[in-house]
């Protein structure tokens, strides 16, 4: 019985939020004299093989980066710089990458370390400043996130050779490449060698936040400061080691691209990775689970944003939107229930002990 | 303390539908039933797809002039036709599949409007299944038998135009403002520059981008208060002729020179701008630099239907008045004889117009 209800309070809040986020879709598509049967019959159509593939594709890449951001989450930081870290981390390791200084896959080895150690630099500038000298971690990365931008750009125009119209870095040397994994078979896409790199991000992520005294000291931390410190924790060392932690897996979100399908960093690189992960993290509670979950669910709507285009006639734009309501709705939902669960709890404690004494308690410890 | 919190909620629940509002709605406003032919084309002719970049139609600039492209054709040919446009943040692979969905729907040939769409139109291009499928890129790269890159020659307008702010200014000073600073934009600088310093070495010319991030295409081409303050800043230091080459964000540029009052010019970009401006802005337009993306897309599909699909680059310059500049308004009169001098010199080979500044 207790099993069954937990399950259900488990599952009331995302069913809940998708739920909130259809209707509020639904009435946004008739606001903006959209067909609402038209857009939910072509979100729901069957992708084809190819589409899973890119939909998987696409989750590896938002999963690196939701991890990044809520490693930082978790200690209640909010780096907002994932998307200028990620940017000057693949830059520097497609520079390096491409001058094959180092024969095959040693150079693919090296240049994921490269990417890894730029963006944890990049991201312990805002850690620093923030340690040292109170700076808020979410107006530095702000900045940082337009200083990278132009940095990089700037850079290239140094470096870069132009293709067509666009400038691009050289490109990798074809054995450091990193091959796809046929997936499905009898389907030419490949999901990403890199998928790879995902999982055992997810893994590190779990094991290091649940299995290690650092972890312990971050989740501590960003429960409470004033008692992490009382408990001897070094918060400002555990500032600087979220923020380089973070921008190093941070730097790992552009590898997959960078050496599964462009090959160079060109002036076409996606962009805005960084600023989508946080939605995904918000979306997937910060759970390495729930990360993947939200990866998979953004994935599976950009993809159809092209079938919505073309055949329901929605605008891209609709999709965003959705995105975010899906987002909001989660938030929302969560909240709802936990608030729903605590009276519940209440109300069980007050009856077994018989008045209304215990509720103080229960709420604390709830929280 | 939770009240607020349900404050907050309730305030940023409002204004996510408040924005979204806004944004569903500039959708139908931008494309109005009788300004979207895709809507009511109902021919048996060819089924043209047109992807756009981020920002698509409304730009009154590159992606209303491949529109217009598509128009002519589709009425011409009896033809029927859908737009797709862009996300924001996409990679090349999501581009590869808004080309593949177009193709699967049925369309053939689909054009893919900016130079974003190469790497992905070549890609597919070579898949088995897209072979025979015809794809056009305006202002491509791509390489492969079945994907022609329509390319301009916009230094070769820009030069023109460029001779005609030289012989227009009163006070020796002009300016340039360009969206995104990349090999594109470009050569509209070095075109412009090249034309004015042909006429007038001593000419001081003011640059500026709205970015230098490539990936900031909003920030370059769909950012008219930006234009408006890189044109202000402009005016106000001296220039009373302002070139840009900037998208959407040229609509600020008009508003500044507006603003700057009489004795100021801008000089449109793309389409002949006079023709879109507002009332009060044409007296301000001495001309337009016409990349012709509709005489492009236009020629491209009549190829296809007739069966004559071009392969790489077809090139519109000024010999086939693929570019050329816009006498609307009827402000570069007086020096059209000069301009058209420039012209036939440029065609001879006679002037080697540079394409980088």
């Amino acid at each position: 019985m207790t099993a069954v209800r937990r399950l259900a309070t488990v599952l009331a809040a995302p069913l809940l939020a998708f739920v909130v986020a259809g209707v509020v879709t639904s009435l946004i598509l008739l606001m903006a004299g959209d067909s609402v049967s038209r857009f939910w019959d072509a979100l729901f159509r069957m992708p084809d093989a190819r589409n899973f593939v890119n939909i998987i594709n696409n989750s590896v890449v938002l999963y690196l980066s939701g991890l990044a951001a809520a490693i930082c989450f978790r200690m209640k930081l909010f780096n907002i710089g994932v998307e200028g870290q990620y940017r000057v981390a693949v830059f520097a390791a497609a520079v390096f990458a491409g001058q094959a200084w180092l024969p095959g896959y040693l150079n693919t080895a090296v240049a994921v370390l490269v990417a890894m150690l730029v963006g944890a630099l990049w991201a312990g500038i805002a850690g620093l400043l923030r340690a040292t000298r109170g700076v808020s971690e979410v107006i530095s990365t702000i900045m940082l996130n337009s200083i990278a931008g132009t940095l990089v750009a700037y850079l290239l125009r140094q470096v870069g050779e132009r293709r067509g119209e666009t400038m691009t870095t050289t490109p990798l040397p074809r054995d450091s490449w990193v091959g796809g994994i046929p997936l499905i078979p009898g389907e030419a896409s490949k999901v990403y060698g890199f998928a790879v790199l995902a999982v055992l991000a997810g893994v590190a992520y779990w094991l290091i936040l649940n299995r290690t005294r650092f972890g312990f000291e971050l989740r501590a931390t960003g429960a409470s400061q004033p008692a992490a410190l009382a408990s001897g924790v070094d918060v400002k060392r555990m500032v600087v080691m979220a923020m380089l932690l973070s921008g190093a897996v941070a730097g790992l979100v552009g590898m997959p691209l960078l050496f599964g399908t462009d090959h160079a960093y060109a002036s076409t690189f996606q962009s805005g990775i960084g600023f989508t992960g946080i939605a995904v993290a918000l979306l997937g509670r910060n759970h390495p689970i729930g990360i993947a979950l939200g990866a998979i669910v953004f994935s599976f709507l950009i993809e159809q944003s092209n079938v919505l285009d073309i055949v329901a006639q929605v605008s891209p734009d609709v999709v965003v939107v959705t995105q975010g309501v899906i987002v909001m709705s989660v938030v929302i939902a969560y909240e709802v229930v936990r608030r729903y669960r605590n009276t519940a709890e209440q109300r069980g404690v007050a009856r077994s002990m018989g008045g209304p004494s215990g509720k103080q308690e229960t709420e604390g410890v709830v929280a | 303390m939770r009240r607020t919190v349900k404050i907050t909620v309730a305030l940023a629940a409002a204004s996510l539908i408040a924005t979204s509002c806004a944004q569903g709605d500039e959708g139908p406003e931008a494309t109005q039933a009788s300004e979207d032919i895709c809507e009511t084309a109902e021919g048996d002719g060819p089924q043209i797809g047109l992807a756009y970049d981020v920002g698509g139609r409304g730009d009154q600039s590159f992606n209303d002039s491949a529109y217009e492209g598509l128009k002519q054709a589709v009425e011409e040919l009896d033809a029927t036709c859908t737009e797709a446009e862009a996300g924001p943040g996409e990679n090349d692979a999501t581009r590869e599949e808004r080309l593949r969905t177009l193709a699967d729907e049925g369309f053939d040939p689909i054009i893919g409007v900016g130079f974003i769409y190469s790497v992905a139109a070549q890609n597919v291009a070579k898949e088995p299944d897209y072979r025979d499928v015809n794809f056009a890129v305006v202002d491509g790269f791509a390489e492969a038998p079945n994907v022609a890159n329509l390319v301009f020659a916009a230094q070769e307008g820009s030069f023109l135009v460029g001779a005609a702010a030289a012989l227009k200014t009163e006070v020796g000073h002009v300016g340039f403002v360009g969206g995104v600073d990349g090999p594109l934009i470009q050569s509209f600088e070095a075109g412009f520059v090249a034309g004015v310093e042909e006429v007038d070495p001593s000419i001081q010319i003011d640059i500026k981008y709205l970015t230098q991030n490539q990936d900031e295409a909003v920030k370059g081409f769909e950012n008219p208060p930006g234009g408006r303050a890189a044109a202000n800043g402009m005016y106000e230091s001296g220039a009373d002729i302002v070139y840009h080459a900037a998208g959407k964000s040229g609509l600020g540029v008009f508003q500044a020179v507006e603003s700057a009052g009489d004795g100021h010019w801008a000089i449109g970009v793309d389409s002949d701008q006079y023709k879109t401006v507002g009332q009060s802005q044409k007296p301000y337009i001495l001309t337009s630099m016409l990349k012709r993306v509709d005489v492009g897309v236009q020629e491209y599909i009549k190829a296809v239907v007739e069966g004559d699909a071009p392969s790489g680059f077809v090139t519109y310059d000024l010999s086939s008045d693929g570019v050329g500049y816009s006498t609307t308004g009827g402000f570069v009169d007086d020096i059209a004889e000069q301009l058209d001098e420039y012209k036939q010199q440029i065609i001879d080979g006679g002037i080697k117009v540079p394409d980088t500044p």
